[in-house]
């Protein structure tokens, strides 16, 4: 073993700040211990469970029950390790040192768990050797002895803890012949999930999330020992607005999604990082989809913005994205009837439209749930057409103490930053220019006008109505020109949410038929009307926003990176990870 | 004091290598559970004195009397008490043990049922000393009788004013509640007991960083003492600590109650002086010999956790002494010197008539179903042992499934949350390596990596499936 004595950071590297004005003040001293790890000694902080200390120095420990945002009841026995410490010297007695001038240890015959015990100055930890693996076996044998090992059936298979300990940990052959523990299959306790209680390996973890997290305790175990059961208290069930958290943090098989159920086996599925749009809150996600079809959308962890959760509404809301209603091709009406054209006709046709109206006839209905590259590009489809009316739809409401932000669109601050405009305001103006004719053209990017205040005979008597969508709708139906546009799956780009964090959404799928990015729309759309050189890629687009938008000064795309930027102050805090850092404070959680 | 002289019932009297102390009122003639007899008996003084005493000082006397706690794990009880952390800002509660669920085990019962006041005085000088002022008293839920009575003594002691505020005109307050457990063995072990008494499932928690006397009853210190514990300590405060520290032998103070089952003329309990009786003597002086006709086969010495003695082993001591089964004195000590434990003093004899193959399937089985379910190794093993051992009575095992067994039991020993894991293994790890020949004499070596199932059940029973 070497006798290096490694320095190690005390945390992952902190977020990285946007400009010097808004770092944190210098994090203070932490008390740093000597620990030795596997026959290496570090400096690590003092308090830290050993499970993060020794995962830090690359000697992960398995566990099914800990998880760093929930408390630690050390039942599942799998995190067991060597432990030792130097023994206390007798009295005048100079403690014994080893060959790098440390205290030799004096290790325990029983192991601890790594999850819930902290350092201390000069203890010692064994992740390998012949005691940690008898217990790593036994907890395993013991774990499979009453496991149905459905396998081939079960949603997990692929994903699962049981599956992956077992191949490090576990033994090829069971020893355990005797009859199974039969318990309830296929339990319904929510409306959006399963429970299997013969996979159940009563870590706990769902148990905790919604009594520490949800404040829903509505999960509890019920009969004793081997026959432990999960299950909802009675008369309850498990249908908060967060429930499939659940799911994600079952390390089994237990507790399946009834929307991803049976639907694909898991490796076959690859994942794209990515931002739910559903509100402004922005809730980092994984994007799971094979070839064109998404699958499943969850939670990724950043601690500046969702910690490892998201709510169900957001995380479920992208079947329309695979929707048999998508429009696929570009469409110009003529005779009152829509006709399927190339790209090139329609934006020429649209654009040929547009010239022909005065800037005061022109107003441009623009998204909050459009990336900021593409309110760029609006920005210069208003300047092209000097189209004098200009808002994006406004939604709000449904907003609660966790993380569901009452701003239903994901990029208002973007709105706000680069079209200059408070969402909404101009929306009544417009609508009266609209009925009154004064108003002859309009460009709907991606709203459906008649859900928000418009009326259709007035639509309908415009001269010039170019609109993107993404699925068919009565407003398409309507428009002169109908753009079919991509899905937020289907783009690259940035949106900034309420915190004034910037975040990327990448690309996880390819947008149906003909149907384009919309960046790509209005880059055309803005070339063809006025002289303007088109615009290469979305990156591009970018960099002309970040040398005329002041928020986005110095930065690029692709280094926005995984977990986003703070770009604006906001004195907006997110309620779930206020109360995660209480508890964080307090020692509860690891954070 | 003022101390009548004592009389026992007919056929209860005392055996003469008795010393009763805390079972000095049990069984007495003309006693009974109320304020006045006990009063009239003298009690009540030494909680009027230790209120009028520094709290430090009755520490100090707890501490020099050298009580080892009675519930099962011998803890000196005095240090337990130290272990409040000084700067301590929240209140401090005081939890009294009456669960007694140790199979085995039934000594409190018999407090609870004839001497409440003892307990009641014994936990007012205690809650005074680590300055608790409300208590607990948590009574298993199959003593309903007990738990009349001592709710019946509490009131009485209130009306007296010696329970409620500013008792015997001192400024201390103390109210002590009763609370009834559900049904568990696991309801004993102090942070099941803890978790159970703020209306959760009992899940012993983990140690660290919930001791209880710095993180327990509401994450607040708390004191969890054993009934007959908590009774010593009023005699500790009568007799002063060094002078109780003279009973018994050194580190191994004061008296106890062996409470004796099984294969003997005569089961019953029996208040000794710690380590001053033999095991030869409880067999054969305190409970008149083994049955006619029959020999030692093994023993249980402490409750049913602890684990076996054989009737032929002999033990070689540090001290170079060598021991057979009958000279082990009944202390802490040296029964832990020997392999096993003195633990809740649930003495269990088995003679030759016994089977060791069904003594571990009856304690398995009972493993088995007490197991709290929390932690997967006694979760899964206590049931895996309780299967395997009946398969085993059932002549449906093979000899290497005794092997197994005590594989079983080791992958749970020391990988659990609570000791409830040792108890559970003990047994099963003791009987197997003692017996081992035995009990593999009930199986079969051509089941040897059969699966179980109905067919294999039928034809060991003859029957074809
Ligand atoms: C599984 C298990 C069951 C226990 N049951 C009891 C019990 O019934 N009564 C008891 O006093 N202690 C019991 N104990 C011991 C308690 O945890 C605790 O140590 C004891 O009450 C402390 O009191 P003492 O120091 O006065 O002995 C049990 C321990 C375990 C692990
Ligand atoms: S939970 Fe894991 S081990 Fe169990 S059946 Fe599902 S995939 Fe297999
Ligand atoms: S359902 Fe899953 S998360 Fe919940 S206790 Fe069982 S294994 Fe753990
Ligand atoms: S050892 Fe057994 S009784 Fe104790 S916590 Fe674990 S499962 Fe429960
Ligand atoms: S991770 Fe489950 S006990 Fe540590």
């Amino acid at each position: 073993m070497a006798g290096i004595l490694k320095q190690n950071s005390p945390s992952s590297p902190p977020p990285p700040m946007s400009d010097a004005a808004s770092a944190p003040a210098a994090k203070p001293p932490v008390d740093l211990v000597n620990v030795q790890i596997n026959g290496t000694w570090h400096k690590l902080p003092k308090g830290m469970r050993m499970i993060e200390a020794c995962r830090q120095v690359g000697a992960s420990v398995p566990h099914y029950c800990y998880h760093p945002k929930l408390s630690s009841p050390g039942n599942c026995r799998m995190c067991l390790v060597e432990m030792g410490m130097p023994p206390r010297p007798q009295p005048g007695q100079e403690p014994e040192k080893d060959e790098h001038g440390m205290p030799k240890i004096g290790w325990m015959p029983r192991p601890v768990i790594a999850c819930a015990n902290t350092i201390g100055e000069g203890m010692g930890i064994k992740t390998e050797g012949k005691l940690t693996e008898e217990c790593r076996r036994g907890v395993m044998e013991f774990l499979l002895a009453n496991h149905p090992l459905d396998c081939p059936i079960c949603d997990q298979a692929g994903e699962c803890r049981l599956q992956e300990f077992s191949v490090e940990h576990g033994q090829a052959e069971s020893r355990y012949r005797e009859d199974k523990v039969k318990k309830p299959k296929n339990v319904d306790i929510g409306p959006r999930i399963r429970l299997d209680d013969e996979r159940c390996i009563m870590c706990s973890r769902c148990i905790r999330f919604t009594a520490e997290i949800a404040d829903d305790p509505v999960l509890g175990f019920t009969e004793r020992g081997t026959h432990t059961t999960l299950a909802v208290h009675p008369g309850k069930r498990l249908e908060n607005n967060y429930s499939l958290n659940t799911v994600d943090i079952c390390p089994v098989g237990a507790l399946t999604s009834n929307d991803f159920r049976f639907q694909m086996r898991v490796w076959f599925l690859s994942e794209t990082n990515s931002v739910c749009t559903k509100c402004a809150r922005g809730c980092n996600t994984e994007i799971s989809a094979r070839g064109d079809t998404v699958y499943r959308q969850s939670p990724r962890e950043n601690n500046d913005v969702n910690s490892t959760w998201m709510c169900d509404q957001g995380r479920l809301d992208f079947h329309f994205v695979n929707s048999e209603y998508r429009l696929t091709d570009p469409m110009v009406k003529s005779d009152g009837k829509h006709a399927v054209t190339t790209w090139k006709e329609a934006i020429q046709s649209a654009a040929s439209g547009l010239k022909g109206l005065g800037g005061d006839e022109i107003a441009i209905i623009a998204s909050a749930r459009m990336t900021n590259e593409e309110l760029w590009l609006v920005k210069q489809l208003q300047q092209a057409t000097g189209a004098k009316f200009i808002d994006v739809v406004p939604r709000s409401g449904g907003g609660d103490n966790y993380l569901r932000h009452d701003d239903r669109n994901p990029n208002s601050a973007g709105v706000r930053q680069i079209l200059g405009i408070e969402p909404g305001a101009a929306l009544d103006s417009i609508q009266r220019a609209v009925r009154s004719g004064l108003i002859k053209g309009v460009v709907a990017l991606g709203e459906n006008l008649l859900k928000c205040g418009f009326d259709k005979d007035s639509l309908g008597k415009l001269s010039v109505f170019v609109s993107t969508h993404i699925l068919a709708n009565a407003t398409a139906d309507l428009s002169t020109v109908v753009l079919p546009a991509a899905s937020y799956a289907e783009k690259r780009g940035s949106m900034i949410n309420a915190t004034g964090r910037l975040q990327r959404l990448n690309k996880a799928v390819k947008s149906p038929g003909n149907a384009r990015d919309d960046w790509e729309i209005l880059n055309d759309l803005v070339s063809a009307i006025s002289d303007q050189k088109s615009l290469g890629s979305v990156d591009e687009v970018f960099k002309q926003l970040a040398g005329s938008v002041t928020c986005f000064q110095g930065l690029t795309l692709a280094s926005i990176g995984d977990l986003g930027r703070q770009v604006l102050e906001t004195n907006e805090t997110v309620p779930v990870l206020e109360r995660e850092k209480e508890r964080k404070a307090k020692g509860i959680i690891v954070g | 004091m003022a101390s009548n002289p004592v009389e026992y019932l007919p056929g209860k009297q005392p055996h003469p290598r008795e010393h009763r102390m805390i079972f000095r009122n049990v069984d007495r003639a003309g006693w009974d559970a109320s304020i006045d007899t006990y009063l009239n008996d003298g009690g009540y003084e030494m909680a009027k004195k230790a209120l009028k005493m520094e709290r430090q000082d009755i520490i100090n006397e707890v501490k020099a009397s050298g009580l080892r706690g009675r519930g099962g794990a011998g803890f000196p009880t005095g240090v337990k008490w130290g272990f409040i952390p000084p700067t301590n800002t929240k209140p401090v509660y005081l939890i009294c043990n009456a669960d007694e669920s140790e199979p085995g085990t039934f000594k409190d019962r018999y407090i609870l049922h004839q001497d409440p006041h003892q307990l009641i005085e014994g936990m007012i000088i205690s809650a005074f000393a680590v300055k608790a002022n409300l208590a607990y008293i948590y009574i298993r839920e199959e003593f309903p009788h007990a738990a009349t009575i001592v709710e019946k003594a509490i009131a009485e002691a209130k009306n007296k004013g010696f329970l409620g505020k500013a008792i015997f005109g001192s400024d201390f307050d103390l109210e002590i509640y009763v609370h009834r457990g559900a049904g568990a063995y696991i309801c004993g072990e102090e942070t099941g007991l803890i978790e159970s008494l703020e209306g959760k499932r009992p899940y012993p928690r983990i140690k660290p960083p919930y001791f209880p006397a710095a993180l327990g009853l509401y994450m607040s210190p708390t004191i969890v003492n054993n009934v007959e514990s908590l009774c010593h300590v009023k005699h500790i405060l009568q007799m002063g600590g060094a002078e109780y520290a003279k009973l018994g032998t050194p580190n191994n103070t004061g008296t106890r109650i062996l409470c004796v089952s099984g294969d003997v003329q005569k089961p019953g309990y029996y208040e000794v002086q710690v380590g001053k009786v033999t095991m030869g003597e409880v067999i054969n002086d305190l409970c008149g010999g083994l049955k006619p006709g029959r020999t030692l086969k093994a023993i249980i010495p402490g409750g049913s956790s602890a684990k076996v003695l054989k009737a032929d082993e002999t033990y070689k001591l540090k001290d170079g002494r060598e021991l057979t089964i009958w000279d082990i004195p009944m202390d802490f000590d040296t029964m832990a010197a020997c392999g096993s434990m003195a633990g809740s003093g649930g003495v269990m004899i088995m003679d030759d008539s016994r089977s060791m193959a069904w003594v571990i399937n009856n304690l398995n089985k009972f493993y088995q179903h007490e197991s709290c379910g929390q932690c997967t190794p006694c979760r899964e093993g206590s049931p895996w042992m309780a299967k395997i051992s009946d398969r085993i009575i059932a002549g449906n095992a093979s000899p290497d499934d005794v092997d197994m067994l005590e594989q079983v039991a080791n992958q749970i020993e020391g990988k659990t949350i609570c000791a409830f894991g040792e108890a559970a293994s003990w047994p099963t790890q003791s009987f197997v390596r003692k017996f081992r020949d035995e009990i593999k004499s009930m199986t079969k070596a051509d089941l040897a990596g059969r699966i179980v199932n109905e067919e294999t059940k039928l034809a060991v029973a003859g029957l074809e499936a």
